[in-house]
């Protein structure tokens, strides 16, 4: 049974329905890009990447050995920085271990690779499995947390590892399950593959590496992964009730940036084919958390800033002299600076500053930034 | 069909969903009722984002409370939400995406849907969206795929009255397809009366009164709990 709908004369008429369902005529708006803009887009593309294998070739050369050890570790942290930076920027997670997953990634490296000859690539591969493995189980335990309760979960995480890292050592070669040297065992680094030996060779190879982990971030943040990641963690209702399997896309996500901290944990420990456990405190996953936000949580460029910073300032410290452990005021300062004056990090202002550039490129320079929109670039 | 059957919901010592059984038929249905009866908490219950401490929700010969939240929604399940639950840092286009590629719904359905609601500028943020553009983005997810469950948590909350008016051939629409049941919540009684063939009235988390519109609004005890009375000097 039906009511009779008031009429309204004075009323427009309303739009007649459309079945749904209907046949419709293409959009007429711009979305795609016309085959020039994508010519010119690739274009661009292969000239960066041209200039990236450049730059990064004649890096060790132009600024010298410390330097290049310096970058390299850069490098390794960014990858681990863009795990922390995925799972936050996306999906709202603090996660507080990341420096200890890539501890994880070091200890299966130089387990493996004192155990079974396997090429460097592969070695890499399987320490990033293996802490892929590690961290979803982490992340098991806590896939109905989040926010600060999360945060805690992680941490607490990070600080089992320090623990058991002090406890077990790192392999160096030695008997048993653990394969540490002990008793008239003599310790051992693990040798770096021939083509490898160079610290110019390993920056560069490093820097490759980096750049696939970042590619398949990339990949996963601008597809169907990526688009489910920013529903979950702009509201997980929401999320659940456009059809998102919330417990699966976390779990990817969890799986991804492990694996990419897995891997860093394996380069880190090419460079001198051993590690300490002093290098993965508890404190150190905060205090990339930190540098993260400083870099810039919505954007992989941010996790680039975030290795600079996090391996790079306390070198540049060192060489005026300045006490280490002041870094953490550095951070410190310099993650209020950023919450106050850019939410986005340095990579939002960067991004838009490029916008605004291109917005008065566009005017003719006639008009300022204009910009209201939040940014989202990966 | 829509089958809620004896569905209590509790809170600690609060009971927001008393016993509720109601069979919705195909159509656009009305929940109506004052603010705390219980009609949000009834569309997170066949949502599945609350769990009943009894009874049952079935649809279309299978039940729904078995179902997982998100399963629901690739089952044919659509739920906007009073304060609307859009992807803000994603684009228009991205944000029937979204729903396309989790439900399975074919990819021409993006451009199908938005053009149903009128939405012409698919690469613009939603944040940066007006309040009814918002609405009609939500109104163009429900309609991905093939909806079979429609839940409308106050679509027209927040639109001054012409915009609301926009959202009624939608509304329409989205019951259109055999079979299809709209569940509307909203305290616009004209948009209400406007497309509403049904209404079903909660009060204190009960179902107090459900029948054809005309007959439920001359009900004296939907007067007296919702509606209101106008006294004569």
């Amino acid at each position: 049974m039906s009511i009779p709908r008031p009429v309204d004369p004075a009323a427009p008429a309303p739009a007649p329905p459309r079945p749904v369902g209907a046949p419709i005529q293409p959009s007429t708006s711009a979305s795609k890009p016309s085959t020039l803009g994508r010519g010119r887009l690739h274009g661009r593309t292969v000239l960066a990447l041209a200039c990236g294998l450049i730059v990064t070739v004649m890096v060790p050369t132009a600024v010298g050995a410390y330097w290049t050890k310096v970058l390299t570790l850069c490098v390794i942290y960014a990858v681990a920085a863009a795990g922390a930076q995925v799972l936050y920027g996306r999906l709202g997670f603090v996660s507080l271990n990341q420096v200890a997953l890539v501890g994880v990634g070091g200890w299966t490296f130089l387990r493996a690779g004192h155990a079974i000859t396997l090429p460097h690539p592969l070695l890499l591969v399987l320490a990033g499995l293996v802490t892929m493995v590690v961290g979803v189980l982490i992340g098991l335990t806590s896939l109905r947390l989040s926010g600060l309760a999360l945060a805690l979960v992680t941490l607490m995480a990070a600080g089992a590892f320090e623990i058991v890292f002090t406890a077990v050592g790192f392999p160096d070669g030695g008997s048993g399950a653990l394969g540490k040297a002990t008793g008239g065992q003599l310790s051992a680094a693990l040798p770096r593959p021939g083509w490898l030996d160079s610290d110019a060779t390993l920056f560069v190879y490093t820097t490759a590496v980096a750049a696939m982990c970042f590619t398949l971030l990339w990949w996963l943040v601008r597809g169907r992964a990526g688009r489910a990641w920013m529903a979950i963690g702009q509201s997980v209702p929401g999320a659940l009730a456009t059809g998102v399997d919330v417990t699966r896309y976390r779990l990817v996500a969890l799986a991804s940036t492990s694996f990419v901290s897995g891997v860093a944990g394996g380069l880190l420990a090419t460079g001198d084919g051993r590690l300490d456990p002093v290098s993965f405190p508890a404190q150190q996953s905060i205090v990339l958390f930190a540098v993260v936000l400083i870099g810039g949580a919505y954007s992989l460029l941010g996790a680039a800033i975030a290795g600079l910073f996090y391996a790079g300032l306390p070198a540049v410290l060192d060489q005026f002299g300045v006490q280490g452990n002041l870094i953490l005021v550095v951070f410190g300062a310099g993650l209020v600076h950023s919450l106050i004056t850019s939410p986005q990090g340095i990579a939002g202002q960067l991004h838009h500053a490029a916008e605004s550039r291109r917005a008065r490129r566009r005017t003719g320079g006639s008009t300022g930034p204009a910009l209201t929109e939040g940014s989202s670039s990966a | 069909m829509l089958e809620i059957q004896g569905v209590t919901v509790q809170f600690g010592g609060v009971r927001p969903l008393n016993d509720v059984t109601l069979t919705v038929s195909p159509g656009v249905t009305g929940l109506i009722g004052p603010n705390g009866a219980g009609k949000t908490t009834l569309l997170n219950v066949l949502s599945g984002f609350v769990r009943p401490v009894a009874g049952t929700v079935s649809s279309h010969g299978e039940r729904l409370d078995a179902m997982a939240p998100h399963r629901r929604a690739q089952w044919g399940l659509r739920r906007s939400f009073q304060a609307e639950q859009l992807v803000l840092t994603l684009s228009v286009r991205d944000n029937v995406r979204l729903v396309v590629e989790n439900i399975g719904a074919p990819g021409s359905d993006v451009e199908r849907v938005l053009d149903a609601v009128g939405l012409t500028e698919p690469d613009r943020r939603a944040g940066v969206l007006s309040m009814l553009e918002r609405r009609l983005l939500e109104l163009a997810r429900a309609m991905v795929g093939h909806p079979r469950v429609v839940l409308l948590d106050e679509p027209g909350a927040g639109l001054a009255e012409a915009d609301a008016r926009q959202l009624e051939p939608l509304i329409h629409e989205l019951a259109d397809p055999p079979g299809t049941v709209v569940l509307l919540i909203d305290h616009d009684m004209d948009l209400v009366q406007n497309v509403c063939r049904d209404l079903a009235v909660l009060d204190f988390g009960q179902l107090i009164a459900t029948g054809p519109a005309a007959q439920v609004l001359a009900n004296p005890v939907v007067a007296k709990a919702y509606l209101g009375t106008e006294e004569v000097a």
